[in-house]
């Protein structure tokens, strides 16, 4: 075995394998089907409007951590991609999270129309 | 291997290589590049919300009264949701075509590649007919704010996933072509941080444009 066959397999070690990354792929399917019914809760009433929204803002940003972390493989990269892909995340996540309560909170912008 | 070494082999993809980061670069390029590409959908999505119930003309995307008039949403939420596992379920066949090109499975590595491609194709392919499906349904770019906003950042998240559809078939090519093997496997690698950073797109975008009225 060559120097830098031992290297790649070093590396392949280290990243989770395919049964977990299967696993994690059911892990997304079973939470986007639990978003797809926060909506449907909130269709026919039994969740109130912010109710459904808190829930499925809270399984998208599960979904997109497990994403992340497992696929991007940024759970076992450099600690300096986790950096160069956060600030900027953040940064978006902060834009728009300004200018959603700017608008919609603060502006009193709210819809023009009544959702039913 | 020592550092040294490692420094001059391009192709090489060990844990820490000689560079003033310690990281490859390519891999420190590309993560820079979708830093910035979180940005522009940040504006993108910043916008969507900014202007999210604001439209005064129909169509509006969920069921709506508006002057004691109801008016039918326009989105149509089972499809979108199928067209929305068949995006994830390419990202289980993106870290799949991987795994095979870095054990040295030409064959399957290639597979995945293909079948990755063919899955963002198929997406592409719901969201083209929910394009024509809007269009005929009086939704245009420029009827109300929902159509600006919607077509602009849909648009943009479809024109990506088609460069990646592109990316993974020039890619599939060369890993049929033994270009393409364990020790180049950082070039897949690379190629699927961009199509996980897609799906990634499309989880934000799903929840914030379907689901959340």
């Amino acid at each position: 075995m060559t120097s830098e066959t031992h290297e790649v397999e070093h590396d392949i070690h280290d990243h989770p394998t395919n049964r977990t990354y299967i696993l994690i792929g059911i892990v997304l399917t079973v939470l986007t089907l639990l978003e797809i019914g926060g909506y449907v809760l909130e269709e026919n009433g039994t969740f109130a409007p912010g109710t459904a929204a808190l829930v499925i803002s809270v399984l998208s940003a599960a979904k997109f951590i497990l994403v992340v972390m497992f696929y991007m493989h940024l759970k076992f990269d450099s600690r300096v991609f986790t950096g160069v892909f956060l600030f900027p995340a953040a940064l978006a996540t902060l834009a728009i999270a300004a200018l959603f309560v700017l608008y919609h909170v603060l502006g009193q912008q709210g819809n023009t129309y009544k959702l039913i | 291997m020592d550092h040294a070494a490692a420094a001059t082999l391009p192709d090489a993809h060990p844990d820490h290589l000689d560079t003033s980061t310690g990281v490859d670069s390519r891999k420190l390029a590309f993560w820079t590049f979708i830093g910035s590409e979180c940005l522009l959908f940040g504006t993108l999505i910043a916008t969507y919300m900014v202007y999210k119930g604001a439209s005064r003309v129909p169509p509006y995307p969920h069921d709506t009264v508006v002057n004691g008039q109801a008016y039918e949403g326009i989105l149509d939420i089972p499809l979108t949701s199928l067209s929305t596992f068949i995006l994830l379920m390419s990202s289980v066949a993106m870290v799949l075509a991987l795994s095979a090109v870095q054990r040295g499975d030409r064959a399957w590595g290639r597979n995945w590649l293909i079948i990755t491609a063919a899955l963002g194709a198929t997406f592409l392919g719901f969201q083209v007919y929910e394009f024509n499906h809007f269009y005929h349904a009086g939704l245009k770019l420029s009827t109300n704010l929902f159509g600006a906003t919607f077509f602009t950042l849909t648009g943009f998240h479809g024109a990506h996933v088609t460069a990646g559809v592109i990316y993974l078939l020039t890619l599939a090519l060369l890993v049929h072509r033994g270009r393409i093997g364990p020790e180049k496997s950082i070039t897949v690698e690379i190629a699927g941080l961009y199509w996980h950073f897609v799906d990634v797109i499309w989880i934000v975008i799903f929840p914030l444009v379907y689901l959340i009225r």
